[in-house]
This record gives structure tokens, C-alpha cells and sequence, in this order.
């Protein structure tokens, strides 16, 4: 007995002789926000074409609301929302006929779905553009209509492929708040981002990809608390000085150091971090600060350009 | 194993796909209705009256009645390669519109037939536009000896199929709009001029005729020559076998090619 939504096993995808997806595992439960986090090209897209059966596995096992993704793929795709990386917007059909004719092919005839869709397009502010085209609209409308799409079904996951990607901070802003009144009415989600910020802010659980691998799995405040530490010092210094910063330190304290370029990261340094940023007095060269979910992401994988 | 399954997985979602594009059309209809309207008045005036003061044939009947059943052939044929070529590329490549279609119950294949059976829609609404203006211009101008005639509407499903698949095909191989400039002159421009419409193929040399028995064209335009004449044949028969034959053909290799373009 299981409560999962979503369950991976052993999931792999190949195109050819190239790995896109290594062997991964993963749960999705009821009511959360599962995040996957990953650089370019790490396989997320390429997991959640998986999950919504529009790209077969490779090996594995993989199961949506119980049901066998390549057993049942259209029995998966009507209880799945989806939220494509590209918009694909109907640009043929006004904004109202998108969400409409969308319904349709659930099956959903226009008066099952018409309160859903008044719904949709007052919570997503979209219900003065009903009758515009598709293309007039901002980039953020879009965006919001495609969620709105998305939800249409009533689906039971909601898979967001970087929702707020090339999104204004305002839009993006105005995004977050929706997807979390959403969550707060209980609805399942996956997300990707390259936000850290807004994997930290939604996310229930996540984890970091990194060449179609996972690397690690957990709650974002965990992940920042064992990987990065509560408090990371920043250093602008030369190196005559910052060694002599550093060597003050207690030794086999357990705390590391990560040169890039000119900026020095000390990760755990506990209280000696503390009373070296005192001692330089100047936040442009010695700065402290929360750990966050950057520094998670980077030490994990790496800060090289990976594409 | 549904999703990728060796035979065509066609389900209601085909008519969903069909409804998709119907109200896409009906939201531009003023456009795409005055192009309709206007087209067989102006074909048959310029084919038929203009060129046909020039032409003389060894059967004795006038050139805008020989005409006829290759206009009714030709301009559906056109209605369904249009849509379903290009207008599937745009779909396919430009727009997302299948990505966004097969994200939802709605497989691949309905994805297909339904824009097959659109194209056919298409092609029928066309051709049976023509045939509408053939009965009102019929008392001056003879084109429609025979009530038959009426047939060609339900046998134009065929072709209407028939050129719609092909059209998907190349549009599931097709990588830049400028393909499509080979595929009008390799396919639709020699279907054009040889496939019967415009000359008597009796007349032509015996490699022209073994040729054109390869063109579709020529078999619906043999058929539509029966019905409208109303000398009815049994070859025509033969001809209704030959595309339904060839018309499976496509669809199964349109099935085939867009799932390779679509599903990796
Ligand atoms: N259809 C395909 N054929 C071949 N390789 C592919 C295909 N789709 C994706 N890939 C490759 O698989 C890898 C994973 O791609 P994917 O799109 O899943 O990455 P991603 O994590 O979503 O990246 P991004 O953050 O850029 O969206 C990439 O190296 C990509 O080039
Ligand atoms: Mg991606």
C-alpha cells in the first residue's frame, strides 16, 4: 500500500548510445510539491515526457495514480496537467477557445468544464483577455494561460516544466502565489526550475539531477542545513591575507573552502566565520550569510558550465 | 504497449483533432470563404472559355466540358494538400499544436486521423462547391451531362484521403517550410499536368498512359469523367479499388512516419 502518485523505479531513457536518464527512483505523494532541480541538460525534461507518456522508457518502472505508463497511456495522460517548458498555445483559437477546446479533448464537453474555465481565468487574471488571440498576450499571460490550460482536467499531478522561465520578477512573482494557493487546495505537483529561490519557496521535497543521475533527494532546508551549513562566509581578498584569515580557523573543525575566481566560499565555519567577518569589517570583502540553496546546487554540481 | 503499437491506435480523440481545426477555420471563415467562393468561377472562365477557344478536340465536345471532372478532381486535391501539408507543418513544427495535442488522452495516431479526415473535409466542402457552380452554369455551359454526377461528392472521400496522407508524409519528413517547394514540384505539379485533367490521355504516347495509370489523379479523374458523361464503366470500378488500395497504403505510412517524427 502506497500513497504515491507518482513512482519511478529504476528508470532509464536512452536516445541511442546516449544516457539521457541513468537509472533513477523517486516518489511523488499526494498533496506535495516534488521539485527536480538540474543544470542544462541534466534529463529533467526528458523524466517528466516519461511520466506524461509522450516518450517511451527505456527500462524501469514507472507508474502514475497506479496505473503502468506504457500499459495505459491515455488512462495516465487524463488524470496528468501538464505545463510544457515552450508554450503551446493554440495560436489559432482565442484564449477562451484554447481552454476550451483543451477540455475537449479530455472528453469534457463546454458545459462540464465552463465554471472550471470562468475559475481558471479569474484565479490566473486572465478573465478581461478571454476573447483576445493568443499571441497579443505577454509572455507572463501566456504562461498563466498554459497553467490554466493545464488544469482543465482536474488533474490529480500538475507537472510544471519551468513554469516562471523568462519570466518578469512581477509575473513570476504573481505565478508563485497562484501555484501556492493551488498547493494550499491540495493539488499534487512536480516542478522544475532553474530557481532556486522558487524550489525553496514551493517545494515539499526535491531533488538534484546531474547527468541523468540523482544526486541527492530532501527537503530544501535539509539539503541547505547538510550540504551548505546554516552560514556561508564570502571572501574578496588577495591571498596573502585570506590564508592568513583562514589559518585562524580551528583545524579538522569539519569546514571546507571553495576558490572561484577572485571569491572565496567557507562553508561550516561555525562562530570562527562569524568573528573573521568581524574582524575584516567590510561586507564587500568578508561577507556571512544564510546557506541557501544555491550553494547546494553548485557544490553538488559543480560550477563549470556543463552544456 | 498501446502508445507505441505496430497497428494505427485511432480512438474518438481522431474527431477532437477534426473539431480543433473546424472552429480554427470557422474564426477566419470571411477569408477562407471569399477564397472558396470565388476560385471555380475563375477557373472555369479562364480554363475553360478563355483557353478553350483555342482548343479542338477529336471527340467533338467543347474544351469546358472536357474540363469538367479534372477541375473537380484538381481543386479538392489542392484543398487537401494545402491544409495538410502545410498547414500540418505549421502545426507540427511551428506552432506545437501536436505536442500540446498528445499531452493530453489523445494519441498520436487520432492526432493523424483527424487531421487526415480533416483534409478530406476540406477537399469535400471544395469539390462539392465546384459541382455546385457546374449545375447552376450548366444551362450555357453543358458541363454535367448526367444526374450520376452527384456521386462524385461521396467517391471524392477517397482522393480527399488519398492526398491528405501523402501531404502528411511529406510533412512528417519535411524540416524547413522550404521543402515544401520539392514537394510541389515532384509531386503536385507533375500530378497536375499529367494526371488527366488537362488533355485526353488516349491521345498521348503508350509510355504517357502507362505512366499516368500510376498517377492517382488519373483514376479519380477517369471516374469523375463516368459519372459526369454518365457513361458508366466497369474500370471504374477498378479505379475506386485502385485508390482505396493506395489511399491504405498512405495512411498506414503517415501513421508510421509522424509516430518517428513525434515519439522519441
Ligand atoms: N529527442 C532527443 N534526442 C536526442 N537527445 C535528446 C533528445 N531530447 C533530449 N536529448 C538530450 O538529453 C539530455 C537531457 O535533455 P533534457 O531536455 O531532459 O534536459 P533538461 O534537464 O530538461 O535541460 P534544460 O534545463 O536545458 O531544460 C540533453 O543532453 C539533450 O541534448
Ligand atoms: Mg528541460
Amino acid at each position: 500500500m502506497t500513497s504515491a502518485l507518482i513512482e519511478a523505479r529504476g528508470l532509464v531513457k536512452h536516445y541511442g548510445d546516449f544516457v539521457a536518464v541513468d537509472d533513477i527512483s523517486f516518489d511523488i505523494r499526494e498533496g506535495e510539491c516534488f521539485g527536480v532541480l538540474g543544470p542544462n541538460g541534466a534529463g529533467k525534461t526528458t523524466t517528466i515526457r516519461m511520466i506524461t507518456a509522450t516518450s517511451p522508457v527505456t527500462a524501469g518502472n514507472l507508474r502514475v495514480a497506479g496505473l503502468d505508463v506504457a500499459e495505459e497511456p491515455r488512462k495516465v495522460k487524463a488524470v496528468l496537467g501538464v505545463v510544457p517548458q515552450d508554450d503551446n498555445l493554440d495560436p489559432d483559437l482565442l484564449v477562451r477557445q484554447n481552454l476550451e477546446v483543451y477540455a475537449r479533448y479530455f472528453g469534457l464537453s463546454r458545459d462540464e468544464v465552463r465554471q472550471r474555465i470562468d475559475e481558471a481565468l479569474e484565479l490566473f487574471q486572465l478573465d478581461d483577455r478571454a476573447t483576445s488571440n493568443v499571441d497579443d498576450l505577454s509572455g507572463g499571460m501566456q504562461r498563466r494561460l498554459t497553467i490554466a490550460r493545464a488544469l482543465v482536467n482536474n488533474p490529480q499531478v500538475l507537472i510544471l516544466d519551468e513554469p516562471t522561465t523568462g519570466l518578469d520578477p512581477q509575473a513570476r512573482h504573481l505565478v508563485w502565489q497562484q501555484l501556492r494557493l493551488l498547493k494550499s487546495r491540495g493539488v499534487t505537483m512536480l516542478l522544475t526550475t532553474h530557481y532556486m529561490e522558487e524550489a525553496t519557496h514551493l517545494c515539499d521535497r526535491l531533488v538534484i539531477m546531474h547527468r541523468g543521475k540523482i544526486l541527492v533527494e530532501g527537503r530544501p532546508h535539509d539539503l541547505i542545513a547538510e550540504v551548505a551549513g546554516p552560514q556561508v562566509l564570502e571572501l574578496r581578498l588577495p591571498s596573502p591575507e585570506r590564508d592568513a584569515l583562514l589559518a585562524e580557523f580551528p583545524q579538522g573543525d569539519g569546514f571546507s573552502v571553495e576558490q572561484v575566481e577572485d571569491l572565496t566560499y567557507v562553508f561550516g565555519g561555525g562562530p570562527a566565520s562569524a568573528m573573521a567577518a568581524e574582524r575584516v569589517g567590510d561586507p564587500h570583502r568578508a561577507h556571512l550569510r544564510p546557506g541557501n540553496m544555491e550553494d547546494v546546487f553548485l557544490l553538488l554540481t559543480g560550477r563549470g558550465l556543463l552544456d | 504497449m498501446t502508445a507505441f503499437a505496430l497497428t494505427p491506435d485511432v480512438s474518438f480523440g481522431a474527431y477532437r483533432v477534426w473539431q480543433r481545426n473546424r472552429d480554427a477555420t470557422l474564426r477566419n471563415w470571411k477569408t477562407e470563404f471569399l477564397g472558396i467562393a470565388i476560385e471555380p468561377f475563375a477557373i472555369i472562365l479562364a480554363l475553360g472559355l478563355a483557353l478553350g477557344q483555342f482548343v479542338e478536340l477529336d471527340s467533338g465536345e467543347k474544351y469546358v466540358e472536357f474540363l469538367a471532372p479534372g477541375l473537380l478532381a484538381l481543386f479538392p486535391m489542392f484543398a487537401a494538400t494545402f491544409e495538410c501539408a502545410w498547414g500540418s507543418y505549421v502545426r507540427l513544427e511551428m506552432q506545437g499544436t501536436y505536442e500540446s495535442i498528445i499531452a493530453t488522452p489523445i494519441s498520436v495516431d487520432d492526432v493523424i486521423t483527424g487531421e487526415i479526415l480533416w483534409g478530406t473535409t476540406r477537399a469535400l466542402v471544395n469539390g462539392s462547391y465546384i459541382l455546385l457552380v457546374s449545375f447552376i452554369l450548366n444551362p450555357w455551359l453543358h458541363m454535367v451531362d448526367s444526374p450520376w454526377a452527384i456521386l462524385a461528392v461521396p467517391v471524392g472521400v477517397l482522393p480527399g484521403l488519398l492526398f491528405s496522407s501523402i501531404s502528411i508524409c511529406f510533412a512528417s519528413i519535411a524540416r524547413a517550410m522550404s521543402h515544401f517547394a520539392y514537394f510541389f514540384n515532384l509531386v503536385i505539379n507533375p500530378l497536375f499536368w499529367f494526371g488527366g485533367a488537362f488533355f485526353p490521355f488516349d491521345a498521348m504516347p503508350r509510355w504517357v498512359q502507362i505512366l499516368g495509370w500510376f498517377m492517382p489523379l488519373k483514376h479519380v479523374v477517369d471516374i469523375y469523367r463516368g459519372l459526369i458523361t454518365g457513361n458508366l464503366e466497369w474500370s471504374m470500378l477498378g479505379s475506386l479499388a485502385w485508390l482505396a488500395v493506395v489511399t491504405v497504403f498512405f495512411y498506414v505510412l503517415a501513421v508510421k512516419l509522424m509516430r518517428r517524427r513525434l515519439i522519441h
